[in-house]
């Protein structure tokens, strides 16, 4: 992995949008090369505290390092740091698989040659040349995580990586995420339910009302 | 104590100023010799149009900058962009009213696409669509940036605006108040007249701004106490 | 900012050359937006030639609007934004690949109308082709301004209602000056003033673009 140890520190941070609390005051830190999970039921915050974690919204009060970047600070140098896999599409739908990653390949000035390769690993290389808004929902997951591989990023954020995912898909994210926290990066995982993913996760944070209620290691 | 006092004579001044123009404006000055008592738009045309175009437009750009450079950002200036664009808009439409109160009779018509009535027009669909992005966003700084830079670009666009229709078609009356050699054209008691309007017209602008201010500041107030109320809320959840 | 730009506008143009809208949407209106001119005109002015430069970018103003939305909306989905914003992109290469691409979209839309110009609205075949420097660079701002008002009323997430007002007024004097110089190069006139107002708009659409689309965009 090419970038310093990443570690998230959160002191009472709160995020307001459109005056609506999305988190109202978590306090959590993560040691780098971790897997955490983070779970809850809807609407309980979970997708906002990744959003925070990778730059996507601001910090309303309270205070957050994230890799390095203070959450006051720059976030367009936060949002270079970390991985971002979201539940909703996340591409140029009338771009190909290929096209997609030909694309944030450049743009991350890494050699076009990688893509074949990342696609080989996500089990996509035969739906290379497919329109993305062709794929299922699950070949969609799979085209992220390649973006992801492109991106090696020191902190992944997976914002409920295993809907719309058969029991195939979710064994294939389990190998993949244990790899890459073996590799050395930081994975935070939201998901509803704990049961599946703390086959690997040694740590298990739940959220309710936008707070931390709950932390098990 | 000296701010207290200007705030508090404020008012009175801008009120007393005006009274004086309308008197001066109706009673006391004479009619133009050519144009007669139309001549007595003079008193109000020029200084609510100084207002609308340069006064409270700047105000807004200014401010908007200011908001814009991470040294000076702040809610105040965000603030103060978005009241003098709204009393902008109010200043637009009586700019546009009294000039057409004076184009009727003189062009036969209440609206000749003149130049300047014209860029005047423009410059009033720019606040309308500041103030509707304002509407459209609920999010303060993210309202607060891209309001800024709709501001900036309206800035930017009046030069634009105003050579593109000047050269289009011009109609209007002529400098009224200076000859191209920069000396009055108006004298006596009639420049005195313009003078009291343009400083009636000026002090109203920063009382209507001050007041306008004023209710956006009691406003984020009630925002802030219900966004802790929505906060205390939204931490019961987490508790339950 | 020269790479990014390169990069956002071959992405913007393939995905246009993919999805085809410019072809089978945005065309369509946009010829049949001069044949409606030519109705309102009515049957004694509908093929006069005075009026062509004029319809000719109203209409253009109106495709305009269709396609910095549809610009913005090829962007405009959550998840799409936040990985392509973990890409890093320079702001000012986004705006400016974004810019072009909308340019180019512009003139090959431009090159259609005006063929319509010269068949529907009788514009002159010779004075129209010396018309098309100023077209070009009249549509150029266009874009420019279109792209920053495109990201400013939401980047495809605001109100589709937001952008109209926020831009026309912008759009206004670029009417102005492309209708002059259209004019002037069908019926003679001095044109010097009309570039002027339009190589003045693109610059300054262009400076402002590239020092604030980054405020923009974090927003």
């Amino acid at each position: 992995m090419s970038s310093p140890s990443p570690e998230v520190t959160l002191r009472d941070a709160v995020v307001l949008v459109g005056g609506f609390p999305l988190l109202s005051g978590v306090n959590l830190e993560l040691a780098p090369s971790s897997l955490t999970v983070v779970t809850g039921a809807n609407g309980a915050g979970k997708t906002s505290l990744l959003r925070l974690l990778a730059g996507l919204v601001a910090l309303t009060s309270g205070a957050g390092v994230v890799a390095g970047v203070d959450l006051r600070g720059d976030l367009r140098e936060l949002r270079r740091r970390v991985g971002w896999l979201g539940h909703e599409g996340s591409f140029y739908d009338d771009l190909s698989a290929s096209e997609n990653l030909v694309f944030a390949a450049k743009a991350l000035e890494r050699p076009t040659s990688e893509v074949a390769n990342v696609l080989e690993r996500v089990g996509l290389a035969s739906r290379a040349t497919t329109s993305t808004k062709q794929l299922s929902a699950g070949q969609r997951r799979r085209l992220g995580l390649a973006w992801l591989l492109l991106r090696r990023p020191a902190l992944w954020l997976l914002d409920e990586p295993y809907a719309s995912l058969d029991d195939e898909g979710r064994t294939f994210f389990d190998q993949l995420i244990g790899d890459v926290v073996a590799g050395g990066a930081t994975v935070v995982v939201s998901a509803h339910d704990p049961l599946r993913s703390s086959e690997l996760a040694p740590r298990t944070v739940t959220l309710a009302g936008g707070l931390v209620v709950a932390d098990r290691s | 104590m000296m701010k207290l006092l200007s705030q508090r004579l404020l008012g009175p001044v801008t009120l007393v100023l005006l009274a004086l123009t309308f008197w001066f404006g109706l009673w006391v000055t004479p009619p133009d010799k050519i144009q007669g008592n139309l001549a007595r738009l003079l008193y109000v045309h020029p200084a609510i149009a100084w207002v609308a175009l340069y006064l409270s437009f700047g105000t807004a750009t200014i401010a908007s900058a200011l908001y814009l450079w991470k040294r000076s950002r702040s809610v105040v200036m965000d603030r103060v962009a978005h009241c003098a664009v709204e009393v902008s808009l109010v200043f637009i439409v009586l700019t546009l009213i009294t000039g057409s109160l004076w184009g009727r009779p003189t062009w036969g018509v209440w609206w000749a696409w003149d130049a300047r009535l014209t860029s005047t027009a423009i410059l009033g669909v720019f606040a309308v669509g500041y103030l509707a992005l304002r509407r459209a966003n609920d999010d303060f700084e993210q309202r607060a940036r891209r309001s800024a830079v709709v501001a900036i670009l309206a800035a930017i666009n009046v030069p634009i605006i105003h050579f593109s229709v000047q050269w289009w078609k011009t109609l209007h009356q002529g400098a009224s108040v200076f000859t191209p050699g920069g000396n009055f054209k108006v004298h006596g008691v009639m420049l005195t007249t313009l003078f009291i309007s343009l400083a009636a017209f000026t002090l109203l602008f920063f009382w209507l701004l001050r007041a306008r201010y004023r209710v956006e500041v009691l406003r984020d107030e009630r925002q802030r106490v219900s966004l802790d109320e929505a906060l205390a809320q939204r931490r019961r959840e987490g508790v339950h | 900012m020269i790479r990014t730009a390169l990069l956002v506008a071959a992405k913007d143009l393939r995905i246009e050359r993919r999805s085809r809208v410019l072809l089978w949407q945005v065309l369509p209106f946009g010829v049949m937006a001069l044949v409606l001119s030519g109705l309102a005109l009515g049957p004694t002015h509908a093929g006069h030639s005075s009026a062509g430069p004029g319809l000719f970018y109203l209409v253009m103003l109106l495709v305009a609007l269709l396609m910095i939305n549809r610009s913005q909306v090829i962007e405009g989905t959550p998840g799409t934004k936040a990985s392509v914003a973990t890409l890093g992109l320079d702001p000012a290469g986004v705006f400016l690949g974004k810019a072009l691409a909308l340019a180019v979209e512009l003139w090959l839309t431009g090159l259609v109308l005006l063929g319509g110009s010269v068949l529907v609205l009788h514009t002159a075949l010779v004075g129209t082709l010396s018309a098309l420097p100023s077209v070009v660079v009249t549509l150029a701002a266009l874009a420019a301004a279109g792209t920053l008002y495109g990201a400013l009323s939401g980047g495809g997430q605001g109100p589709a209602t937001l952008l109209p007002v926020l831009s026309l007024p912008a759009f206004s004097p670029l009417l102005i000056a492309g209708e002059r110089s259209f004019s002037a190069a069908l019926h003679g006139g001095g044109l010097w003033r009309w570039w002027l107002i339009s190589l003045v708009a693109l610059v300054a659409y262009l400076g402002v673009g590239i020092l604030l689309y980054g405020v923009l965009e974090e927003s």
